[in-house]
């Protein structure tokens, strides 16, 4: 009996944790995006991008790593859609310097000893000139060491600060807004458009919510903001009106919730049971109409960052613009599907390498290095790029949108 | 720590504690007639809480829906029993146990292909605004899950104390063997329990997701903590399921409450923890279990 409880104890705990670690990324999902009718013209790569002139000879391979099934799999799959979409179209536009461009997509099932083989394998054996990759940030902070050794350039679409902060970062970039970039546009919206000082932060425990815990901590004085209260909770948690409980007594002046569904909706509901009026700041992780669905009227009037492709009319950069409504009716015409953020981090990807590699004019290791870091304004769904020998992040505070929920609905906050 | 916050966090325990209460019931039935831990328990809560999101969506009142959730999840008990559990009738408890727990990912992973990844809700029972005790609020659908798990609680402690089939379900778990040497239908008894157990299961998955949602991984984490309830509890008893589920709902929210320091809600799950090793040290059997006399 007592070594069936036992058994029972470990299976379990082992069970629970798995599903806690798979939520590392999940930022945002389901992005519904208005519909236009300009297709075409995805990347600036050159007026040659209008000839179609058959590409010829030996193809320009990616090697792309992405978590297309597994706990990530959510993220993953429109990822992989968007890939195998962009290889058509750049070679329907000619590939790259005259050759066919082939991206050759490995899925390491949401497991960061995958991505180390298939990593491996793309470079060995399938002649990657770059990599793409992973989905997922423990893949791609795994995938790290093996291009920096080899002199491979690494576009990852993950967004855990460790990947740009930490050396070596000569042969890694970054597409998505990375972690402290989301908290930082909150945190400017609290202390600019709310004006208050004291503010609580509910977080969820994984990766995505102590990541942004401890980014928010990191930052919160520069914004002139004091972390009064700060509580924790499991993703699939059935009530947190305890934590709230708490959290209200500390009286903040505002509320942090960062987390992924279902968590922050729980929130919302709960602070409407206990009549807490104080505003409500989300994370990038309820950019979705999930939260909406969840929360129901309690959604109304919360806040959160989100990039520009989440409301395409708010992008006021015309070639931004022209990209993402190209990207957009483009994806729903190869899928049937809104393309979501991770469609658009995968378009970014293969956009700047193609930028880099028509710009360097061979497919030389160092001269897609260089040509990378000399990226300048290059815009597409996740912002506007501008790449240098140390900012391997390319993006700006300004490259993300602050998002107001009302009416069921979105609309700018600021 | 004022009154009001007080009764908030004894109410967010007894939420919380309600829906641990109702898994633990699963458990405690399964485990009476046959030995079993049904590791799938967690799974049949978040089945039920799916199922009747399904139901309602595609254009049925809620309380068919409700039951109609039930129903449905109950067949997959009887199923569950059917396919996987039956073929190792004669074989050891231990592997009876696995094969629950190879249930438990097949489940999830059909749930997932099913519903999607997306967590989903369902409307309240009864509308209106929270209760309001000294301040301390509590929403009407908290009240539905007492209820209803007070009523469920009722009719098991009837059915196994004053029915003739509740005893010879419980002289199945305590020996199989003679049960079956003096008549009663091992394999029957062994089947209409998988069924009840899935039922109730299910009821709990219906009532709580109006409050906390369901999605495909639900089932876990309510697993984890229904199996904690029952063994603090103590197995095979109903009441003791109920109370190991209240009585780790409140050490959960209490000790988020009273605990001084900043981000005590980390803690909250190995305090827990802690004092239900510290209860098993000291009565082994569980706070109402009785204890099995054994000769040596």
């Amino acid at each position: 009996m007592a070594l069936v409880v036992v058994l029972g104890l470990l299976l379990f705990a082992g069970l629970g944790c798995g599903s806690d670690e798979t939520t590392t990324d999940e930022t945002t999902e389901d992005t519904a995006a208005s519909t236009d009718t300009s297709v075409g013209e995805s990347s600036d790569t050159s007026e040659a991008g209008d000839e179609v002139a058959a590409p010829t000879g030996e193809p320009i391979v990616f090697g792309a790593v992405v978590s297309a099934t597994g706990p990530a799999a959510a993220l993953g799959e429109q990822e992989r859609d968007a890939l195998e979409m962009l290889e058509g179209q750049l070679n329907d536009r000619g590939g790259l310097l005259g050759r066919p461009v082939e991206i050759v997509i490995e899925d390491d099932q949401s497991n960061p000893n995958e991505a180390v083989t298939a990593t491996n394998k793309l470079i060995q054996q399938d002649g990657a000139v770059a990599i793409i990759g992973g989905t997922i940030s423990p893949s791609t902070l795994a995938m790290k060491p093996i291009t920096a050794r080899e002199g491979i350039p690494q576009v990852t679409m993950s967004a855990a600060n460790a990947i740009t902060d930490e050396p070596p970062i000569e042969w890694m970039w970054r597409t998505p807004p990375k972690d402290a970039l989301a908290v930082a546009r909150a945190l400017t919206h609290v202390s600019e458009e709310l004006g208050v000082t004291r503010i609580a932060v509910l977080h969820d425990e994984n990766a995505f919510g102590s990541s942004g815990l401890s980014e928010i901590e990191k930052s919160a004085a520069d914004y002139g903001l004091e972390v009064v209260a700060k509580e924790s909770y499991k993703t699939d948690e059935t009530d947190l009106t305890a934590p709230l409980t708490k959290i209200r007594s500390s009286e903040p002046e505002a509320l942090v919730v960062w987390g992924t569904n279902p968590g922050p909706a729980v929130a919302a509901k709960n602070m409407d049971q206990l009549g807490m009026d104080i505003p409500y700041v989300g994370s990038h992780g309820i950019a979705n109409m999930t939260f909406i669905d969840l929360a129901g009227e309690a959604a109304e009037g919360v806040v959160f960052p989100a990039g520009k492709m989440l409301i395409p009319e708010t992008i006021t950069d015309p070639a931004q613009k022209e990209v993402v409504e190209g990207f957009i009716a483009a994806f729903e015409e190869a899928t049937g599907q809104k393309p979501n953020t991770f469609a658009g981090h995968a378009f970014d990807s293969v956009g700047l390498l193609a930028d880099a590699i028509e710009r360097a004019g061979t497919t030389e290791p160092g001269d897609i290095q260089q040509a990378l870091n000399e990226t300048t304004g290059w815009a597409g769904p996740d912002g506007i790029f501008n790449y240098s020998e140390t900012d391997h992040d390319g993006l700006e505070v300004d490259d993300l949108i602050m998002v107001r929920i009302e009416g069921g609905s979105w609309v700018l906050a600021e | 720590m004022s009154l009001q916050d007080f009764l908030q966090f004894v109410f967010a325990g007894i939420t919380s504690g309600s829906v641990y209460a109702l898994t633990a019931l699963g458990f405690t039935l399964i485990y009476n007639a046959t030995g079993i831990i049904n590791f799938a328990q967690g799974e049949f809560v978040m089945l039920g809480g799916l199922a009747a999101v399904s139901l309602h969506s595609g254009g049925a009142p809620l309380a068919l829906a409700a039951i109609g959730a039930v129903a449905v999840v109950t067949v997959v008990g009887l199923l569950f029993e059917l396919l996987a559990i039956r073929p190792l009738l004669n074989a050891s408890v231990l592997a009876q146990i696995i094969v629950t727990v190879g249930a438990s990912l097949a489940l999830r992973t059909a749930a997932m292909l099913i519903w999607g990844r997306e967590a989903v809700a369902l409307p309240a029972f009864t509308e209106g605004a929270p209760l309001s005790v000294f301040g301390a609020t509590v929403v009407p659908q908290t009240v539905w899950v007492l209820g209803v798990t007070a009523l469920i609680v009722i009719a098991l402690q009837v059915f196994y104390r004053r029915t003739l089939l509740g005893k010879a379900v419980r002289a199945c778990a305590v020996n199989p063997m003679a049960a079956r040497l003096l008549g009663i239908p091992y394999g029957r008894v062994v089947l209409l329990t998988f069924g009840a157990s899935a039922a109730v299961a299910a009821a709990g998955g219906v009532l709580i997701t109006p409050i906390s949602f369901m999605s495909y991984s639900s089932g876990a984490l309510i697993g984890l903590k229904g199996f904690a309830a029952a063994i603090l509890g103590g197995l095979g008893s109903p009441a003791g399921a109920v109370a190991g589920g209240l009585a780790l709902g409140l050490l959960e929210s209490l000790s988020v409450g009273l605990l001084p320091w900043s981000g005590a809600s980390g803690y909250k799950d190995a305090i827990a923890f802690l004092i239900l090793l510290l209860v098993l040290f000291a009565r082994p059997q569980g706070l109402l279990g009785q204890v099995s006399a054994q000769k040596v």
